[in-house]
């Protein structure tokens, strides 16, 4: 019987191993604050001729889509043409661009398209720490009361349209 | 003479990166004037997790969201905020992960609870083996 104790102890070691690289640990960073009020904030406009945002904006009776972008981001210019498609759908749209220049970001648009509202300027990240996000791109829904309905984390795939549209639906 | 210019395109090259033209933060790599103000900012970022480069402290990545984060430490360090209160405002948005200090949570009972178990474990076994030997 005490023979068997070692191997067994290595058996169970061995499967817990195969066990977590079968199914590697998640390491997406969700933020905690679903469910609760945006974080109060004013951000000045990241270009000119647009406004800056604020969580007020955020917080007008209907849902909208809060975009948290960067021109440097590679990610985030595969993500521009779903969120051009969101806006023709009439999906209001505004963005935090995170330690941009303003011509870097008026290039961003001109090149992949300009579907936002409003367009706060985040040089030191300080309004993404405060929402909970954790990179670029990111989006969250917020609903008409200016709650944090749902985060999604990494570009929106042409394929999650639907699934946007219906958080939106979800936040009316 | 080909190779020679293989070899110089390689100078060009540049890597693809995925990092801000903005300069870092102002207080991201610069100490407070405070010696003892610094001293606390220091302990709380060696012990806050960095988002992105998740094995190492802020204090030890060089990731710009890294950056971001010790200036957010340091500022509110020099308004007067004390550690705690800004520790508990990151685990409020990231949860506990975000913290390499774990909380003393039902939770984590079990982790405080290994070492006791281990050394009674390791005491019976002992005992059983000089009972064997006197026998």
């Amino acid at each position: 019987m005490s023979r068997w104790l070692p191997i067994s102890i290595l058996a169970l070691i061995v499967a817990a191993l195969v066990w977590r690289l079968a199914n590697p640990q998640d390491t997406t960073v969700r933020s905690r604050l679903a469910g609760k009020p945006v974080p109060q904030f004013v951000l000045p406009p990241a270009i000119p001729g647009k406004p800056g945002l604020t969580s007020a904006d955020l917080a007008q009776g209907q849902p909208r889509l809060l975009n948290v972008f960067a021109s440097w981001c590679v990610p985030c210019v595969a993500e521009a043409p779903v969120l051009a498609d969101l806006a023709r759908r009439g999906v209001a749209i505004d963005a935090i661009a995170i330690r941009d220049r303003p011509e870097d970001v008026t290039a961003f648009l001109a090149s992949h398209g300009d579907p936002f509202t409003r367009i706060g300027s985040d040089d030191n990240s300080r309004v993404q720490l405060a929402l909970g996000s954790s990179g670029v791109p990111e989006s969250f829904v917020i609903d008409g009361r200016g709650i944090i309905r749902y985060q999604h984390i990494g570009p929106i795939e042409p394929r999650e349209v639907p699934l946007i549209l219906a958080e939106l639906e979800k936040a009316r | 003479m080909k190779l020679l210019l293989l070899l110089l395109t390689l100078l060009i090259a540049q890597p693809a990166s995925a990092d801000s033209s903005l300069p870092a933060a102002q207080w991201a790599d610069r100490q407070l004037p405070d010696p003892r103000q610094e001293a606390r900012a220091r302990a709380l970022m060696d012990e806050l997790r960095c988002l992105v480069c998740q094995g190492q402290s802020i204090a030890d990545s060089d990731a710009e969201i890294a950056g971001d984060m010790r200036h957010l430490v340091r500022t509110r360090i020099a308004a007067g905020e004390n550690p705690r209160q800004i520790r508990a405002w990151l685990v409020e948005r990231y949860g506990d992960w975000i913290s390499y200090r774990p909380p003393a949570a039902p939770i984590g009972w079990p982790l405080w609870g290994a070492p006791l178990l281990l050394l009674l474990g390791g005491g019976l076994l002992v005992r059983k083996r000089i009972k064997l030997r006197r026998a």
